[in-house]
């Protein structure tokens, strides 16, 4: 859907539900994500449809995602970093799940 | 609105109590003029915790008591009309709501309180239990280690508070009532057993109006010869990101409402003077959210609100019909979620009548006038 303008210069490496993406240093997780041909994000709390971001300036918590175990980010605005660990959610977060943060 | 507009009946106020009482008038056959205010004026419709809550209400106010618990039995017959009637489900939810205690202090007063409210409505008031903490956790596992005991009380529960606004002013609607936003009354001028109501949008005469203008009550009811004494007071909430459900019974401090929110709830502040809302307030509620259900450290707050009390000086209700001028109503009450079930089916049908029955007589306002009259 998504593609780059430019090369990727000084790349990264993450993982989006266990799938490698190469990304550009410095860019935010989320335009990493786009660019990485991700199109859902999450399924929504209530309705349980497909998501993705809206905004991209940290207003509308449409792009939120697991990372490293931490719920509810928003990918807008973290930095993409070598090694990362992101999921996708579905539903609403969990808050006794054992070992999630 | 033209000067020469006449009607038989107007509500002043659409929030959650004159939108109910409108609601209620329709159902027995009449069409109330509703005149509400600003979107930006202060509406304690959209900043309340949205209980329907019993337990602790009335000490020393038996009649109060027993009307909040009357009106929770109305509930549910309440939130099926306004399904049939709009297709809203108001989402309410009565399997009970603990208050819980962090000290031995806090749970001695709470049981106190609802020993005296049993003994004064001579045991007509709902039943509850005094739980030990593990008790309560037996009932409530993601209970923290610092609630020392809490009280549970099958009678109370919650809805969502913005569905009811909503399916209210959608079941006006649909009843044909005649509702304008931005009608800020500024005088209300008794004339010839009517009532001319004027603002800067014109005005109109009304043979009878009801005043459920919340804070706005102390300013109006003045001109047709009542009087509502309210204090401040402001409370904030804090709402947390949606989380999958957890928490399945209401009570008086956090709640998680239908849709996953937790609401985390109950300060107090009597000498505020902005609705902006503290940081320091802020914390307390967090802290005690934490310490009730730990889980809830590693949750995030999303959004803070605050808003000011419909509270009178004793905190109880005015229900009365002015007998300097029949006609006129105020109807003034902090527990407008809880009270709708009763504003709708038992008050307005009085209202339509032309009189209030006895037991709303201790509502009216000379009691805060005795010490004068005396």
């Amino acid at each position: 859907m998504f593609a780059r303008l430019h090369e990727i210069a000084d790349p990264v490496i993450f993982t989006f539900d266990g799938v490698s993406i190469r990304a550009e240093r410095g860019q935010t997780l989320a335009t990493a994500l786009l660019a990485g041909g991700v199109d859902v994000f999450r399924w929504s709390v209530v309705g349980g449809v497909p998501r993705a971001p809206y905004c991209l300036m940290g207003v509308c918590f449409d792009c939120l995602v697991t990372v490293d175990g931490v719920q509810n980010r928003q990918s807008c605005l973290i930095e993409v970093r070598q090694g990362m660990d992101v999921r996708s959610q579905a539903g609403g977060r969990q808050v006794n799940t054992a070992g999630v943060r | 609105m033209s000067t020469a507009l006449t009607r038989d009946f107007a509500v002043v106020g659409g929030g959650l109590v004159g939108a109910a009482i409108a609601v209620g008038l329709a159902r027995v056959g009449l069409k109330p003029l509703v005149l509400d205010g600003e979107d930006l004026d202060m509406r304690a419709s959209r900043a309340n915790f949205a209980l329907v809550w019993v337990q602790g209400k009335g000490v020393g106010a038996p009649h109060y008591a027993l009307w909040s618990k009357a009106s929770a039995e109305l509930w549910p017959s309440f939130a099926g009309d306004l399904f049939e009637n709009t297709g809203i489900d108001v989402r309410l939810r009565q399997t009970g709501g603990f208050s819980f205690a962090l000290s031995r202090d806090e749970l001695d007063h709470l049981r106190e309180d609802l020993e005296t409210i049993e003994s004064e409505t001579k045991r007509a008031s709902p039943p509850y239990e005094v739980l030990s903490h593990n008790e309560t956790k037996e009932r409530l596992p993601e209970l923290g280690r610092e609630v020392v005991g809490s009280i549970y009380s099958p009678a109370d529960g919650d809805v969502n508070s913005l569905r009811l606004l909503r399916a209210l002013h959608i079941a006006m609607q649909r009843a044909g009532i005649d509702y304008r936003s931005r009608h800020l009354i500024d005088k209300i001028e008794p004339v010839n057993g009517a009532f001319r109501l004027t603002g800067r949008w014109g005005s109109v005469t009304v043979q009878r109006v009801v005043l459920a203008a919340g804070i706005d009550n102390q300013r109006l009811s003045p001109m047709v010869g009542l009087s509502t004494p309210l204090r401040s007071s402001k409370g904030q909430i804090l709402v947390t990101e949606k989380c999958a459900p957890f928490l399945p019974f209401a009570s008086g401090t956090i709640r998680q409402a239908d849709e996953g929110g937790v609401m985390i709830g109950d300060s107090e502040e009597t000498n505020a003077t902005t609705v902006a809302e503290h940081t320091d307030v802020a914390t307390v509620l967090a802290r005690r959210a934490i310490k009730t259900f730990p889980l809830l450290a590693d949750v995030n707050v999303i959004r803070t609100w605050a808003g000011f009390r419909v509270d009178t000086v004793d905190g109880l209700p005015i229900y009365e019909q002015s007998a300097q001028f029949p006609g006129a109503y105020v109807v003034t009450s902090h527990s407008a979620v809880t009270l709708a079930a009763g504003h709708a089916l038992s008050l307005a049908p009085q209202i339509a009548r032309g009189s209030l029955s006895g037991d709303f007589d201790p509502f009216r306002s000379g009691r805060f006038h005795v010490r004068q009259a005396a």
